[in-house]
């Protein structure tokens, strides 16, 4: 009974499929020679896919809910694979002496494309990191993180331009306008919940990018700023070789940099307090925390490290125009920060591999790619909706048996 | 006795709807009180109005803390409210689930330390003992309270009781010198409600805390409360010690409504 009703759903699955699809991939018109092609092969391949592709899918769909029911309860004890090799310190540490070995090497063992589009992957790792501190812990939905992005890079292109200022000298300056224009929106966008708060800050992305877009006085308009010079090293003559080499191990140290802050700040008092906003605010008030000086310290955090990264895109590229900035890279970082599971380091890291270099790779598919985009989101959500690593929070834990000779120790 | 919070003519209008009716209570250094009313008279709309949550459309809240001053603190922020030693606890458990219970008090003592984002990156000799200090007397206070041994527990796997008791350890890590509990006793059994009574009443004499409660369970109100403020539609209808109250007949009017004479 209940297999002849599977069976039913998944042939009106499939005439649905059929149905929808036909206009585009039956009917191909010749604007030319004025014919019609009926590509009824077609129909058929669509149909026989869906069908079987929901049996497919009802099988993962019905795992999915086995698996969950039956930890009930005890599902958040269950840890993955992942999570127990990264809490095994032995296994760890040779990870990460391995993976420093790699980076170390990578330069030199892969050509000067390579090596530019893993300091790429390595910029929005870093970016996935600064918007990890809004999102991912203290939980607030921020779209227009580009925004900032664009202001650090604006500020190098445009201190370079009429004062001459280096990349070295633009880079605080970078992050600290970027700050100060997080905390300029910050400070009336942040009495804002969810929702309200995503659509805001959505639209000062936007803005930010038709301001630099038509402001041509100001930045130059659409055509942009070029020849902006690469990041020096004592006024040492490089290549172009050298100098994505160079860039790529800053880029290393600055994800060290990151990850280093973002790690302290989490387990802190601070930190603490975003957690605590984030799981029940009215609550955390009545805790005695100062809830817009909570948010609006993620808020221009996160602000400072996209305006570096800003700073270092002006560099990477030499260039820079409005069009670099569009919402699709807010949503790519985004995605990041999601994909990757909210408050996770390592989950950050590998989404961002994920998303930059699999494009890059992949591209024979690169038409396809925001469509393979919403279908990994879509997959995602259904199946993984913690992200790829759950953050598993260290948390605060009190050693009893230290206590006994007189000295309370706790460790994070 | 000293007075430590005193609201005079306190009004709360929701729209046309008086929800507070110029309320004047008063709560004395070292004691417990309690307010009660039947449901929906405005007793937690009262605790909102004095911990900032909602300003007064009228009247004054003044507290005069033992180590300080009398002053007015309508319109303060609830954040700073806690920071003057208010502290509270909600009716509907607000904790933080995801927390660990020893997490869940060291929020409570963020507003007793001041360590910003510089000392967290570079975390200093300041900032380490100032984390340090968190948590051994976070860690004391859920030992005074009874949940030491769950310290490490998630917030909401613990038992419903002890989440009340929780609530009230992460308001004791404020050191608040007035204690609002909402309805502390709700759900528990008669024999968690006798430890509550116990635990409120150790406060009481020992961190030399006050406590004013909304309570619904009679039993427990006679048995602590010094005072007793009754509140039914907004309007305080009667106070007194737990004898007084129980004889009063507008308060058995109110709860029980109006006897008929054939």
């Amino acid at each position: 009974m209940k297999r002849l009703a599977e069976l039913r759903e998944s042939l009106v699955i499939a005439l649905w499929f059929m149905f929808l699809t036909f206009p585009i991939l039956v009917i191909q018109v010749n604007t030319i020679e004025k014919t019609i092609i009926w590509r009824w092969q077609n129909l058929l391949y669509v149909g026989i896919g869906s069908f079987a592709l929901s049996f497919v899918w009802r099988y993962f769909i019905g795992k999915a809910a086995a698996g969950g029911r039956a930890s009930g309860e005890r599902a958040e004890e269950k840890t993955s694979i992942l999570q127990r090799i990264t809490a095994d310190s032995r296994f760890s540490r040779s990870a990460i002496l391995l993976t420093a070995l790699i980076a170390l090497a990578f330069p030199f063992l892969s050509s000067t494309y390579q090596v530019n589009i893993m300091t790429t992957a390595l910029m929005y790792v870093v970016l996935g990191l600064g918007l990890n501190i809004v999102v991912g812990q203290a939980g607030l939905l921020h779209l227009g993180y580009v925004a900032f992005y664009a202001v650090g890079a604006y500020t190098y292109a445009l201190l370079y331009q009429h004062f001459g200022i280096g990349f070295w000298t633009a880079l605080p300056l970078g992050a600290l306008m970027a700050m100060v224009f997080g905390l300029l929106l910050g400070f009336p966008v942040l009495r804002l919940r969810g929702d309200y708060l995503a659509i805001v800050t959505l639209g000062f992305g936007e803005i930010t990018r038709i301001v630099l877009e038509n402001w041509s006085e100001f930045s130059s308009g659409p055509s942009g700023i070029s020849e902006i010079p690469r990041p020096g090293f004592f006024n040492l003559a490089m290549d172009l070789e050298e100098s994505t080499i160079y860039l790529y191990f800053l880029m290393v140290g600055f994800v060290l940099f990151t990850i280093f802050v973002t790690n302290r700040l989490q387990n802190s008092r601070i930190g603490r307090a975003w957690l605590a906003l984030r799981e029940d605010e009215v609550a955390c008030e009545a805790m005695g925390v100062n809830k817009t000086v909570a948010k609006m310290t993620a808020f221009a955090l996160g602000s400072t490290w996209a305006g570096m990264m800003g700073v270092v895109f002006a560099a990477k590229t030499t260039f820079v125009n409005p069009a670099s900035f569009t919402f699709l890279e807010s949503a790519m970082i985004l995605s990041i920060v999601v994909l990757g599971g909210m408050g996770s380091t390592l989950g950050v890291i590998l989404a961002s591999f994920l998303l930059i270099l699999l494009p890059e790779y992949l591209r024979a598919f690169s038409d396809y790619r925001m469509l393979l985009f919403g279908t990994i989101m879509v997959v995602m959500m259904i199946f993984r909706p913690q992200g790829i690593i759950t953050n598993i929070r260290r948390t605060y834990e009190y050693h009893f048996e230290r206590k006994q000779n007189g000295a309370p120790d706790a460790s994070v | 006795m000293e007075t430590i919070l005193e609201t005079k003519n306190l009004t709360m209008n929701f729209g046309g709807i008086k929800a507070l009716d110029r309320v004047d209570l008063d709560v004395r250094q070292g004691e417990i009180c309690a307010l009660i009313g039947p449901n929906g008279a405005g007793k937690t709309t009262f605790f909102n109005c004095i911990t900032g949550i909602y300003p007064p459309s009228e009247g004054d809240v003044f507290i005069s803390p033992p180590a300080g001053k009398r002053k007015r603190i309508n319109g303060l922020p609830v954040h700073r409210v806690t920071a003057r030693g208010l502290a509270r606890t909600f009716q509907n458990i607000r904790l933080f689930p995801d927390m660990t219970v020893l997490e869940n008090v060291m929020v409570g003592r963020h507003c007793r330390t001041k360590a910003g984002v510089l000392g967290a990156i570079f975390r200093d000799r300041i900032t380490r003992k100032e984390e340090k200090a968190v948590v051994t007397r976070s860690y004391a206070i859920l030992e005074r309270i009874g949940l030491a041994d769950l310290a490490n527990a998630l917030a909401r796997n613990l038992p419903y009781g002890d989440q009340r008791r929780l609530e009230i350890a992460r308001a004791l890590a404020t050191e608040p010198f007035l204690l609002l509990l909402d309805e502390p006793a709700a759900g528990m059994n008669p024999r968690e409600t006798e430890a509550l009574e116990e635990l409120i009443l150790r406060i009481k004499t020992e961190e030399q805390i006050s406590i004013l409660m909304i309570e619904h369970d009679m039993r427990m109100v006679m048995s602590i409360s010094d005072r007793i403020f009754v509140l039914d539609y907004g309007k305080k209808i009667a106070e007194g010690t737990a004898a007084e109250i129980w004889e009063n007949p507008v308060v058995i009017k109110a709860y029980l409504g109006e006897e008929f004479d054939a």
